[in-house]
């Protein structure tokens, strides 16, 4: 019998010590009383309602919820892809809307521009803001060294697999100076694997460049490994049901995810996230036995 | 393993039984056209009389149906006198492929019979101007509206009622009122070209700039770009390729219409030497210049194709078949065939 998992609010020396620091820096990105509706067919649907959260400088912020919970909703408003219904949002104290290089973003299906070598998709950003082809070239060069493409530089989206191909819009993203980055579900086309290595590889990102990072994902490990505090959404309407500070210390590695506080952390989003299964069990499904007596297979 | 399957759906052929095949669509029908053309007791419903005998209407080299040869070759019978001598003869619009393969080079060689009718390289180098200025000017404003109206809602609800509306009146109905205002030359005819593309080119234009992935224009709005870099920079570099085609289709139509504009106002070009032809009932000539309309568009489609594969490396349209052709010839590699970049680990 292993040890009971401890709670998942309790902190190491350490780990406190680091979420004081994060408090202590100023605040990047704020969201005040975000509210989104959809019209609907017997009135208005409430997508989000009453969201509210800051995120401080280089704090890495997980958003994580049940399909259907406004995750993707969210994060295209604060791109400005998408008009609140209510509430506003500040970045760096200022209110702001509308897509803008401030805000970065790196979609779930790549985006990049196919017709672009990977150098001229990293210097896309860096164009359109005006600045001239050499300074550009020689930016994205630096960008595309930073997520180790050098050798890809002059190659075409297409010829690339799918964890270069987001690690190139990871660069492009990058190149534009943006305050915050936002990243929906940025590896759920990846496999298992490449997946494991772009986590790593989004960590050391990270550390090595002054970006915050809002991420969603609906992959609890994922969330767990890489953020610094878990939003945790709910669905109809999608609302703020908790926010987690995780416990585990920094730096990550791999070998954390049996840790206990690790361990206790997926536990409460498990919670969180799938309440009550048994609340469902009037929803199994109604199946016909089609093998014969005695073939079983448990 | 088992021999690959002629038929299995949607599997990719080997490359010799492509080829093969490309072969063998055009040797099908000249197969068949033989057949019909050299076999005697296939068809050949007339009969070529080559001795009149005692028959005086008939003259050696009549073409006759065979019907009322075989009644002529009765009577004579019955009346004991010479009774007329032929062979069987296909009617005189189905020549054999040897007289039109050997037209292919009298046809430019045959003088025009009248004087102020031309020449077939004549009439050839008209059409093509023909349809070079119509379809250019179509193309100068059309395409640039098209890609208007596939970006701006506003432009496109402004535009595309108006050009449905008028995609329905078949373009041949403005001959008269064009040759009043241009008069009888080349301009009524290059117009009519306009009107039966510039309307067609719009819509297309319009829908495949539409087709261009929403998303691509979201992540470069998040780039920082504004209205017009999201125009310029983003939706007509990712529609070239597929604008790029339907340009090459379009040209198509205009060959279409190209026949029926050189009918207005004064008649010219190769539909002119067509009809010409047909008169003179040299359908041999007939045939080559519908081959030679066939010749010049395939060429032409396909130093497009060529040209395209060249525009765009990023991505490959229609293959052509020329470069696939020069590539055997030259020992090239197919692009098609061109490895991926080997990926990094990740």
């Amino acid at each position: 019998m292993s040890e009971p998992l401890p709670d998942y609010r309790d902190q190491s020396p350490a780990v406190a010590a680091r979420f004081a620091k994060i408090k202590e820096r100023p605040v990047v990105l704020e969201i005040d009383r975000l509210g989104r509706q959809f019209p609907g067919e017997h009135g208005p649907v409430v997508a989000l309602h009453d969201i509210s959260f800051k995120v401080h400088r280089r704090e890495f912020v997980c958003v994580i919820g049940p399909s259907g919970c406004g995750k993707s909703t969210l994060i295209r408003i604060i791109a400005g892809l998408d008009e609140p219904t209510s509430g506003r949002m500040l970045v760096d104290g200022k209110e702001t809307s509308g897509p803008c290089p401030e805000r970065g973003m790196v979609f779930q299906g790549y985006t990049l521009f196919p017709w672009l070598t990977v150098k001229k998709n990293v210097m896309f950003g860096l164009k359109m803001q005006g600045m001239d082809g050499g300074q550009a070239d020689r930016e994205a060069r630096q960008w595309i060294d930073l997520v180790g493409l050098t050798r890809f530089a002059d190659t075409y989206p297409a010829q690339l697999s799918g964890g270069m191909k987001q690690r190139t819009a990871i660069a492009r993203a990058l190149a534009a100076n943006p305050r915050v980055l936002l990243m929906d579900e940025p590896f759920g086309a990846l496999d298992a694997q490449t997946r494991a290595q772009m986590q790593s590889h989004l960590l050391e990102i990270w550390r090595n460049v002054d970006v915050t990072i809002l991420f969603i994902t609906h992959d609890l490990d994922e969330a767990i490994f890489l953020a610094d505090r878990i939003l945790v959404l709910k669905a109809h309407p999608g609302e703020v049901q908790e926010v987690i500070e995780v416990p585990v210390p920094r730096p990550r590695n791999l070998s954390q995810l049996n840790s206990p506080e690790f361990l206790a952390t997926r536990r409460r989003l498990e919670e969180l996230i799938h309440p009550r299964v048994d609340a469902h069990a009037h929803e199994h499904l109604p199946i016909i036995r089609l093998t014969q007596v005695g073939d079983d297979v448990e | 393993m088992s021999r690959p399957r002629w038929f299995s759906v949607r599997q990719e052929l080997t490359p010799k039984r492509s080829r093969f095949l490309g072969v063998l669509a055009f040797m099908l029908p000249l197969a068949l056209w033989s057949l019909f053309s050299y076999i005697p007791w296939l068809w050949h419903p007339m009969v070529k009389v080559t001795a009149p005998g005692d028959v005086d209407w008939m003259r050696a080299g009549l073409l006759i149906n065979r019907h009322d040869f075989d009644k002529e070759v009765a009577t004579a019978q019955l009346a004991h006198t010479h009774a007329p001598v032929g062979f069987r003869a296909n009617p005189i619009y189905f020549p054999a492929p040897h007289a039109v393969i050997r037209s292919l080079y009298t046809a430019f060689t045959t003088a025009p019979v009248l004087k102020g009718d031309l020449w077939l390289h004549q009439s050839l180098w008209m059409s093509i101007q023909t349809i070079f200025w119509g379809f250019t000017i179509s193309s100068v404003v059309g395409i640039p509206l098209g890609i208007l109206c596939g970006s701006f809602i506003a432009i496109s609800r402004l535009t595309e009622p108006f050009v449905d509306f008028v995609r329905y009146m078949p373009a041949p109905a403005f001959g008269a009122l064009m040759v009043a205002i241009f008069g009888i030359q080349l301009e009524p005819k290059i117009a009519i070209i306009v009107i039966g593309t510039f309307f067609q080119q719009v819509l297309v234009v319009a829908n495949t700039v539409r087709k261009v992935d929403c998303a691509l224009i979201e992540a470069a709005q998040t780039l920082g770009s504004k209205r017009r870099q999201l125009v310029l920079r983003v939706i007509v570099p990712a529609s070239l390729p597929d604008l790029y085609n339907d340009t090459r289709i379009l040209l198509g139509w205009a060959w279409t219409y190209l026949i029926v504009a050189e009918v207005v106002g004064v008649s010219s070009g190769i539909s002119f030497f067509i009809n010409q032809q047909a008169k003179y009932r040299n359908f041999d000539n007939v045939y080559a210049a519908i081959i030679i309309i066939g010749i010049l568009g395939l060429t032409i489609d396909q130093i497009l194709a060529f040209v395209g594969h060249r525009l765009f490396p990023w991505k490959n349209p229609r293959p052509s078949r020329i470069r696939a052709f020069l590539g055997k010839l030259f020992g090239l590699r197919p692009a098609s065939a061109e490895k991926p970049v080997q990926l990094l680990p990740q």
